[in-house]
């Protein structure tokens, strides 16, 4: 700010102020009620009447105990400002100059050090140093005065401030003094005056603030820095404030929680904008735990000092309710839970459960189903059809009819059977319906639950268990009469087998005898007929020769009829051993031949043999072979007047069988005879046969044989031409 | 063969109980020249084969006394008759007759009843195949 310009004065008013003058500066400080204009006034009249070039006005502040500017006359209001000293400072030469009774000059800060200024010549008691020491202040360089405001003689109190001025000399001293005690008169009844006032108002407000804060039921409290209590409402004292009155309990409860308090507001105020905590406190007087939310502001308490507003809220209830609440809430989920896992299970049962099962309220709504009823009480989408819609109407009518009947009677189950339609097929479908109630905790019907059971499968298998069971009856009463029957022919059997074995002993033993008693005077008849035949008794005539010859034929046709007899009954009776062993067929052919050859002697025939080179030996019974083979070719040579006889041996390695043919031109044998030719006692022509000596049973005999040898004997023939009699056998005979 | 044995015909033992049997062999061998010896049990049998040492013995099995297989088993077993042919006569045709016959010692089985040339011919086959005697 640029420097006022010196207020020049008119030398004519210098020295001598008239009276006029002094009453106007008198009448224009009464008027001003303010202290700075106050200050204004008396410097410019300063000016005007003294000619005072430049002033300053500085005034001593209680509160901070320091002398500062108030005003000043062609000075900066900045300089101004700046301006102050510490009324503790008791040496500085300002200092001292405030408790001087009368002006005081300086030399100024610079130009003069130690240069005393135009002193006045009165007798002013000069301090031992500083008089003419060098000072800083606002008026620069120049030389000044000091003059304190209020006069002297006022009970030693400090004056209330200095004029600092340039430009004074000793014709104007007197006029000086009198304007600064006016000045300090009036500053001081200003100031008075308004402390009186502050003190008034700082009552009204210190009533009104606590009234405020005390109405408040939080606890507030304002802290300094080090969480010393500065202010604290009447809930904040109740818990952290106790008289030597109160209980020890409380005062132990009261020193905790202000240790509690200073130790959260401490860790709390670091920050710089409010804070929000907890804090857990005691209630001195209940004892139980209180919980707060703490709401920290800092403030500014004084200059460069801080302090924090703290606002306490009792959460404590808030608390307990909130956790309450979420206690009820996570019962209230748990038993959610347990519902659902319960209503999870229970559909889970009811799912797999293969009957419907139906759910239904007291009015008769169905309110819960299975898939299987379903199926009987709904319509799928997929089969939707008036017909389909139709049938479950129809169940749902006669579901409903059975269900009433169960809520109007009193008791708590109910069991019937039910027709219901198959809502795809229509096909009636027997059920057995069980139905519950469901009673509330007060005994109200609050659903019944139905289970359906399909009857129709449990019809089929009832049926079906019965004609199981019928079959079952039929197949044990056969088994018994078969077991009956069974055991009955084995005892049968076994009875026969015993007779049949004794009968068969007896029969071989019959057998044996009669051939033994038969042969036995057969041997005597032949015997002495050979005898005869043979001239042992003397020469014979020709009519007794003749004769003796017809008695041995007939002899021998006897013992060849005994003989065949006698295998044939042996064959039938099982007793004809069979001995296998190697056999070479060509061999026994010509063994064959040589016993047949007085046979062929006797007549005209030409007899041919056809041997296979490749026939091998075979495993066979050689005795019966030849037994077989011997009777084929005798018959042969006996039937067959004229021609010829051959026998042939061929081998048919495929089957490995090997056959022996025996073939004539003789008399042949007819279709009709074919088929009786084997059978005993049949011979095609008796007359011929009985002729040639045959018994009759010599083709019986090597059929049967040729059956025990695992072989065959086949004839082919015709009447008037002749036959072929084939004996076919294996190369190799299993052993019986 | 000494000068005596050359002119001695063959003895042959004819064993039967039936009378005619006997008689029927005895005079038909006879008659063809052989000496002819019966019995008509077993024990005469023995007694007859160890006084009379035949060439060869026709034996009837079924026998009083002692039965033909046991005779001929006896003979079999004596140093003095064990070379003797036995030829058994028998009316039992059954081939366990036959292998029994043979089990006891016979040289050949011919079955009654037979043509008494038959029976010549197997007693002079016998005599033929019977060991030269030292």
């Amino acid at each position: 700010m640029a420097r006022v310009a010196p207020f020049t004065a008119t030398p004519q008013v210098r020295g001598g102020v008239g009276s006029r003058a002094r009453l106007a500066l008198v009448d224009a400080l009464l008027a001003e009620q303010e202290v700075r204009p106050c200050a204004v006034l008396t410097l410019r009249w300063l000016v005007r009447h003294a000619g005072i070039e430049r002033g300053l006005c500085a005034v001593v502040e209680n509160e901070t105990a320091r002398l500062v500017g108030l005003t000043g006359l062609g000075l900066s209001l900045a300089v101004v400002d700046a301006f102050g000293l510490d009324l503790n400072d008791r040496m500085h030469p300002l200092i001292v100059a405030l408790a001087a009774s009368e002006p005081v000059a300086f030399s100024g800060a610079a130009s003069a050090p130690g240069t005393p200024g135009s002193t006045p010549g009165s007798g002013i008691p000069t301090p031992a140093h500083g008089m003419r020491q060098p000072v800083d202040t606002p008026l620069g360089a120049e030389p000044f005065h000091a003059v304190p405001l209020a006069g002297p003689g006022e009970s030693g109190d400090i004056t209330p401030g200095l004029l600092l001025l340039t430009g004074m000399d000793a014709t104007v001293e007197e006029d000086v003094r009198w304007a600064a005690e006016v000045l300090g008169t009036r500053l001081q009844s200003l100031w008075f005056r308004r402390s009186q006032v502050d003190e008034r108002r700082y009552k009204r407000e210190q009533s009104w603030f606590f009234g405020i804060i005390n109405a408040v039921t939080d606890p507030i409290l304002l802290t300094d820095s080090e969480g010393k209590i500065l202010v604290a409402n009447a809930s904040a004292e109740m818990l952290l404030t106790a008289d030597d009155q109160k209980s020890e309990g409380r005062r132990r409860a009261v020193a905790l929680n202000n240790m509690l308090f200073s130790a959260s507001t401490f860790t709390s105020s670091s920050g710089g904008g409010p804070t929000r905590h907890e804090l857990l406190l005691v209630d001195p007087t209940e004892g139980q735990d209180l919980l707060f939310e703490v709401m920290s502001t800092p403030v500014k308490i004084r200059a460069g000092e801080s302090g924090t507003v703290s606002v306490l809220r009792n959460v404590t209830d808030l608390r307990r309710a909130t956790d309450e609440i979420e206690e009820q809430y996570r019962k209230l989920r748990i038993a959610e839970a347990e519902t659902r896992a319960e209503r999870d299970r229970l559909d889970l049962i009811l799912n797999s459960a293969l009957d419907p099962i139906l759910v239904t309220d007291p009015s008769g709504n169905i309110v819960l189903m299975n898939p299987p009823a379903e199926r009987m009480f709904t319509v799928s989408q997929d089969a939707r059809s008036a017909e389909a819609e139709r049938r479950v109407r129809a169940n749902d009518a006669v579901f409903t009819s059975f269900v009433s009947g169960l809520y109007a009677s009193q008791r708590l189950r109910w069991r019937g059977e039910l027709s219901l339609l198959d809502p795809r097929s229509g096909a009636t479908v027997p059920v057995e319906a069980i139905s519950g109630k469901v009673l509330s905790k007060h005994g109200e019907d609050t659903a019944v639950v139905t289970i359906l059971h399909d009857l129709t499968e449990a019809v089929e298998k009832q049926q079906l268990y019965e004609q199981v069971k019928r079959h079952s009856e039929e197949l044990r009463e056969k088994v018994r009469e078969a077991t009956a029957e069974l055991a009955e022919q084995n005892e049968l059997l076994r009875r026969q087998a015993f007779q049949l074995e004794q009968a068969s002993a007896a029969k071989s033993q019959f057998l044996a005898n009669v051939s033994h008693e038969l042969r036995t005077p057969l041997n005597a008849i032949i015997g002495y007929t050979h005898l005869l035949l043979e001239g042992v008794s003397g020469e014979l005539n020709r009519a007794q020769n003749e004769k003796l010859g017809r008695l041995e034929a007939n002899a021998r046709h006897l013992l060849s009829v005994i003989n065949d007899l006698l295998d044939l009954a042996r064959i039938e009776s099982g007793k004809m051993p069979v001995q296998l062993e190697k056999v070479i067929l060509q061999e026994l052919i010509d063994e064959v031949m040589t016993e047949v050859e007085p046979l062929i002697d006797g007549t005209k025939l030409s007899v041919a043999r056809h041997i296979s080179p490749e026939v091998p030996e075979i495993l066979t019974d050689r005795q019966k072979v030849k037994q077989i083979v011997l009777n084929l070719l005798s018959n042969a040579l006996k039937f067959t007047p004229q021609g010829s006889v051959s026998i042939r041996l061929d081998y048919e390695p495929e089957k490995e069988w090997i056959s022996i043919a025996v073939a004539d031109t003789g008399i042949g044998i007819s279709e009709e005879n074919q088929k009786t030719i084997f059978e005993a006692f049949q011979q095609a022509d008796s007359s011929y046969a009985r002729r040639q000596g045959g018994t009759g049973l010599g083709l019986t005999i090597c059929r049967r044989m040729a059956s025990i040898l695992d072989g065959q004997i086949t004839l082919i023939s015709k009447l008037g031409e002749g036959s072929t009699f084939t004996l076919v056998l294996p190369r190799q005979q299993r052993a019986s | 063969m000494s000068e005596e044995q050359a002119v001695q015909p063959p003895l042959v033992l004819v064993v039967d109980d039936v009378a005619h049997g006997r008689e029927i062999f005895a005079e038909y061998l006879e008659f063809r020249g052989f000496r002819v010896a019966t019995a008509a049990d077993g024990l005469e049998a023995l007694d007859k084969a160890f006084e009379l040492l035949p060439d060869v013995i026709l034996m009837d099995l079924s026998l009083p006394q002692l039965d033909g297989w046991e005779a001929t088993r006896r003979l079999k077993a004596d140093e003095r008759t064990g070379a003797i042919p036995i030829i058994a006569l028998t009316a039992h045709a059954l081939a366990s007759a036959h292998e029994k016959a043979m089990a006891a010692g016979c040289d050949s089985v011919v079955t009654k009843p037979c043509i008494p040339k038959d029976l010549e011919a197997e007693v002079r086959r016998q005599l033929a195949a019977r060991p030269e005697r030292p």
